[in-house]
């Protein structure tokens, strides 16, 4: 199968510092990747080299057309969607004005409120909300919120930043089942950065490992849930 | 009673126009973090467009339109060609761009038009039934066009997909830009907004004030206090502000401190709330939970 997104010898620096090595992945469309590792490894410097908003080397493709040396604005044009580390919440607007940005891209009227509409199912707490500022959600909330703004440009790939992050354990389950569902339903593929190994393992297709910038590991999720001694090597449990 | 009445009711008049350079100050503000000292010499500037315009025999509003349209076109130019390139530079980068623009645009009014002080007509006439017992025609036409402009920039950005766009923009760059907002362009919208707004508060305030190139020196200043007054993130602020301003202007002037003095006013009122009420009257405190 084409894989849907390719990176080849991937370098990223910030300045002088440099964060990527080298890194090689692919992601296959339809899949979970989970992309996993310590603290500084370069996990959220390769979802910012993806969206073209770190300088970057390499070779980088989304489904057969390079990304290098485009503006991040024209790479969610081409389907990829990204909830940032810190979610990128429009705080002073309000929950609607949040979702139809998501949608900003889109001309279809009646097919942007049907995805509203079925935001608001989705999260009753948003619905209640509609109309208050969006800094006032609870983390729980801004983190639904941020996922169902990404959907709403009904992306190829979403590319998810620490879902988990803040969050206590009942709302990290919801939201990781909801994008199981979304997953399952929509056939939207997903680049999931996680701390949090044990549900990123259970969720994800596929995992990505990496230290310091390089990839250590890459393989079936399966397959390195059931290896002991990788997991205690990397994943610390 | 009467002279009082007058006083506030010529001061809501000449704090309509505050208020919309005020607004304009705040519509750039918000989006870039800096000040356009250059905000009334570009007002002046298109002021003067529309003179030219009138000389040659256009109809009133034929100029008027053209002029804001021009100066729509003009303000998107300048934030493209002059003030992106210096977008990531310092702050003292930007404000030395602004008081460049400024100068070139003063001398450029002076000499494409040279300094001597022209009279501006009014389109609404001084017996037209707007005048009342206590505003000329002309302070009641101007407030109305005025508030035409913010209720058409308040649908706009309230309505529209490319307001709310700016707004986004404005707010959270990066974010915007993952959404697919050109980021950039956005800043140019609002410039092209900014100038175009200069440009009828100009033709607004020119019959009053007579029109040279200094005509908005002073009340840059009032736009100034005003936008400070109400809170510089706050375009509804600003708008209040201005008001507030131009009131306490006209009866300061007229009961307390003399005309001579009342730039003073407006400057002490500008340190006062810079000191005192650093986020202006009504400016907003956004609300975050982490």
């Amino acid at each position: 199968m084409p894989s849907l997104l390719e990176a080849r010898a991937l370098t990223a620096s910030y300045g002088a510092t440099q964060v990527l090595h080298g890194v090689d992945f692919a992601i296959e469309p339809g899949r979970i990747t989970a992309l996993l590792g310590a603290n500084g490894a370069g996990k959220t410097t390769t979802l910012r080299a993806i969206c073209q908003m770190v300088r970057t080397g390499g070779a980088l493709s989304f489904a057969g057309r390079p990304l290098t040396g485009l503006a991040t604005e024209d790479i969610v044009r081409l389907g990829i969607a990204h909830v940032p580390e810190t979610r990128g919440t429009f705080t002073a607007l309000s929950v609607e004005e949040n979702l139809r940005l998501g949608a900003y891209l889109r001309r279809d009227k009646a097919g942007v409120a049907q995805d509203i509409e079925r935001a608001f199912t989705r999260f009753p707490r948003l619905r209640e909300r509609r109309a208050q500022q969006a800094g006032t959600l609870s983390g729980g909330e801004q983190q639904m919120l941020a996922i169902s703004r990404a959907l709403m440009l009904r992306p190829k790939l979403l590319l998810l930043d620490e879902p988990s992050f803040g969050l206590a354990p009942l709302i990290v389950r919801e939201i990781f089942e909801f994008m199981r569902r979304v997953n399952v339903d929509e056939g939207v593929s997903m680049l999931l950065v996680e701390q949090n190994a044990t549900h990123a393992l259970e969720l994800a297709d596929t995992v990505v490992l990496l230290e310091t910038g390089r990839v250590v590991v890459a393989g079936r999720a399966d397959d390195i849930r059931g290896d002991k001694a990788l997991r205690r090597a990397y994943l610390g449990y | 009673m009467d002279a009082l009445m007058h006083q506030v009711f010529s001061g809501l008049a000449s704090g309509c126009i505050y208020g919309s350079i005020a607004l304009a100050l705040v519509m750039i503000y918000q989006a870039t973090h800096h000040i356009n000292f250059a905000q009334g010499e570009l007002a002046t500037f298109s002021t003067f467009i529309a003179w030219a315009l009138l000389q040659r025999g256009w109809p009133y509003w034929a100029a008027f339109i053209v002029t804001v349209a021009g100066s729509f076109v003009g303000g998107l130019a300048i934030q493209r060609l002059i003030v992106r390139p210096v977008e990531r530079a310092p702050v003292l980068t930007n404000v030395i761009v602004f008081i460049g623009l400024l100068v070139i645009f003063n001398s450029l009014s002076g000499w494409l038009f040279d300094y001597t002080i022209k009279a501006f007509p009014s389109p609404f006439a001084q017996d037209s039934a707007l005048a009342t017992r206590f505003f000329s025609a002309h302070e009641v036409g101007s407030v109305l066009v005025m508030l035409c402009v913010l209720l058409v920039l308040w649908a706009f950005f309230r309505f529209t997909p490319i307001g709310l766009a700016m707004r986004a923009a404005a707010q959270n760059p990066e974010s915007a830009r993952l959404v697919g907002i050109r980021v950039s362009w956005m800043l140019a919208m609002g410039w092209g907004l900014a100038s175009a707004i200069g440009a009828v508060a100009g033709m607004m305030i020119a019959p009053a004030v007579f029109l040279d190139p200094n005509m908005m020196t002073g009340i840059l200043i009032y736009g100034f206090a005003a936008a400070l007054l109400g809170g510089i993130d706050n375009p509804a602020g600003a708008v209040a502000g201005g008001f507030i301003v131009g009131v306490l202007e006209n009866l300061l002037g007229a009961y307390v401190i003399g005309t001579e003095l009342k730039l003073t006013a407006a400057l002490l009122l500008i340190v006062a709330t810079l000191t005192l009420w650093p986020n202006g009257l009504f400016g907003r405190n956004v609300v975050t939970r982490v």
